[in-house]
């Protein structure tokens, strides 16, 4: 009984993760840009201040700086810089 | 004759198709590389690029591409009689559209993935690149509008199936939210969804709806147009996963169910044909059967639609080259077992030839509603369902099929709309409003222009859409062709379609072209001239770069 019990379990999650495939793979990427999109503008309200924007905010944005530092650089190609708009993050 | 002996000589011979030829076609022609690095894996970014099981991958492709046009047109071209649609759409299928679909893939492969309009502009030249823009907007301009009087008709034609049609959408839109938000397990929400919309087609018959006849001056039929657009317009500015998303999800599992009923029900009831092998009597005023028949059977046969799919999409998605075998040409399989069941339901479906005859009264009519309502006589024979629910289920598979397309071809007409404004510096049109505005308002002008004031007529287009398919699917041909001389490999295989297919598709606008002048309809006239061009230049294309290619070839050889 047990082992029926586990053995259903277990094509119960292989159909959950067939049909999550199956619903997920021809949107993922609109979805995924529509993410990407917002996140880009995440970034220019973090960075932004440095850039010359002015943000009540930057007071806290600083401290998510670092943590944002590995997208940087994808972020301002993204942007149309071929090179890191501001002089002291030197990432290319 | 039994449509059991259709069916069986239909699937026997695609099935032949894709175990010997696509094999042949894709050891000794695209010679497919198992240790070749797809873009999928190459640039791998889970985004586009994802490596994805080929199972996974032939289901997506097969329901992108299934739509309502591989049943509209093989129910239309059935008035020319079984024989010609039943051994276009079979050879068609193996010989063209398989060979189509998986060189479309395979070709975008090894180019980095790229889309047949880029591989066009790549691979062939500028200027081929600018006719394919025309040709693509022309193809989504027409889909727009036919299908929005297809899905008319089918309302009026059914009023039990008003409320399962528009409840669809609602059960669309609770499943997307269930999923993303509640994050409920996916085959829960989708048996409760299949229920729902079941459960819906089985109350539908006893709640009808139909429009008043005439309202403030609109007949119900372009009333239900003007409601269609509306709606497809809201529908196509949304976002992608509150109704796109699942509505796509539940039509697949639709799409599957309803072929697979029918199938059954064929071989359970096993109808007989009543329609004529070939019929000598067409009714009058029925367009010459060649080249007709080979722009009325698009979807089924060989569409270019499937081109975009294959490069868009697809071949970003390809874990490895031989896979493109299975997913392609066996997608393209799928496509010509729907149009068979749509063949068999429009031949079969009927107890008698005159009852036939009372529905194909003339070219265009029938189509989509003797699918219908054939196909729900022998669903309910064959299963024992009642006929009224039998007929709601067809009418809701065809429907709901027809309205998704609307919706992404509006989206993707809205694009290139965004883009011309962006290359024509104007701004207003870049934004997506108006872009979806002037869609609506083109899809519109052509659905009433052709069709008249009540749009009833709508269907008149529908071989013009097959040209401007067909030709779609000739530039695909042309850049497999190209490549495949560049590589030293046999072109004939290729080459024999696009030349059939340009014949055909020139040798048909100019029929229609007599014919729109003899009747004095203007508006398809002015229309036929546009897809006409683009077809010449098409053709000029294809022999100029086939030309510079074999004397390239010819050099490079010689030196």
């Amino acid at each position: 009984m047990k082992q029926t019990l586990s053995r259903l379990k277990y094509w119960y999650q292989r159909a959950s993760a067939a049909g999550a495939e199956y619903y997920n793979a021809p949107y993922r990427a609109a979805i995924a840009r529509a993410q990407r999109d917002e996140d880009d503008l995440f970034m220019l309200l973090v960075f932004g201040e440095m850039m010359g924007i002015p943000n009540p905010a930057s007071w806290y944005t600083l401290e998510l700086q670092p943590l944002l530092l590995e997208r940087f650089h994808d972020w301002h190609k993204r942007m149309g810089m071929e090179r890191s708009p501001l002089d002291n993050m030197r990432c290319c | 004759m039994s449509a059991i002996l259709l069916l069986v000589l239909g699937l026997g011979g695609m099935a032949l198709g894709y175990f010997l030829y696509s094999r042949f076609i894709a050891k000794v022609i695209y010679k497919v590389d198992e240790n070749f690095r797809t873009p999928a894996n190459e640039y791998e970014d889970g985004v586009d690029f994802v490596p994805t099981n080929k199972f996974v991958l032939w289901g997506h492709h097969f329901t992108s591409v299934a739509g309502a046009a591989p049943i509209v047109g093989p129910a239309i071209a059935v008035i020319w009689g079984w024989l010609p649609a039943f051994l276009w759409v079979t050879i068609g299928t193996i010989f063209f559209a398989g060979v189509h679909d998986f060189g479309a893939i395979w070709a975008s492969v090894r180019n980095k993935a790229k889309s047949v309009g880029t591989l066009t502009g790549e691979v062939v030249g500028k200027r081929a690149r600018s006719v394919f823009t025309i040709v693509i907007f022309l193809v989504l301009l027409m889909v727009n509008a036919v299908f929005g009087v297809v899905i008319a008709k089918l309302l009026i034609n059914n009023p039990g199936s008003v409320v399962p049609v528009w409840g669809a959408i609602a059960v669309a839109l609770v499943i997307g939210q269930l999923i993303y938000r509640a994050k409920m397990s996916l085959p829960i929400v989708s048996i409760l969804g299949v229920a729902a919309l079941y459960f819906l087609i089985y109350i539908g018959p006893s709640v009808p709806v139909s429009l008043p006849e005439h309202m403030i001056g609109l007949s119900d039929n372009a009333a239900w147009i003007l409601i269609l657009f509306a709606y497809a317009a809201v529908a196509s500015l949304l976002p992608v996963w509150v109704l796109l998303q699942p509505r796509d999800y539940i039509n697949g599992l639709q799409l599957f169910v309803g072929l697979i009923a029918l199938y059954a029900a064929v071989l359970i009831a096993s109808p007989e044909v009543v329609a004529p092998m070939i019929n000598f009597g067409a009714p009058e005023g029925t367009p010459s059967m060649i080249p007709l028949l080979f722009v009325t059977i698009a979807c089924g046969a060989i569409s270019g639609f499937h081109g975009l799919v294959a490069s868009g999409t697809t071949s970003k998605q390809l874990r490895r080259e031989p896979d493109a075998r299975f997913v392609g040409y066996f997608g393209a399989t799928g496509e010509g077992a729907l149009a068979l069941a749509a063949i068999i339901a429009a031949t079969a479906g009927f107890s008698s030839l005159s009852e036939w005859q009372s529905v194909y009264t003339s070219f265009g009519q029938g189509g989509v509603l003797a699918f219908v309502n054939g196909g729900a006589t022998i669903l309910s024979q064959g299963t024992g369902l009642d006929a009224n629910v039998a007929s709601t289920m067809l009418t809701v598979m065809a429907a709901l099929f027809a309205g998704t397309t609307m919706d992404t071809g509006l989206r993707l007409q809205r694009y290139i709309f965004q883009e011309w404004g962006e290359i024509y510096n104007a701004k207003w049109m870049t934004k997506p409003a108006p872009a979806t505005l002037l869609s609506v308002g083109t899809c519109l002008l052509l659905a009433f222009g052709a069709g008249g004031a009540d749009g009833s007529g709508g269907l008149l287009i529908w071989p013009l859409f097959g040209t401007t398919n067909q030709l779609l699917a000739g530039l695909t041909l042309l850049v497999i062709t190209v490549m495949l001389v560049r590589r030293g490999a046999p072109t004939r295989y290729t080459l024999i379609p696009l030349v059939f297919l340009l014949a055909m598709t020139l040798f048909a606008l100019v029929l229609q072209l007599k014919g729109f002048y003899a009747s004095g309809q203007w508006f398809l006239l002015g229309l036929d001239v546009v897809v006409l061009v683009a077809a010449i230049l098409v053709t000029l294309e294809c022999v100029a770069s086939l030309r510079r290619v074999k004397q390239e070839r010819a050099q490079t050889e010689a030196s």
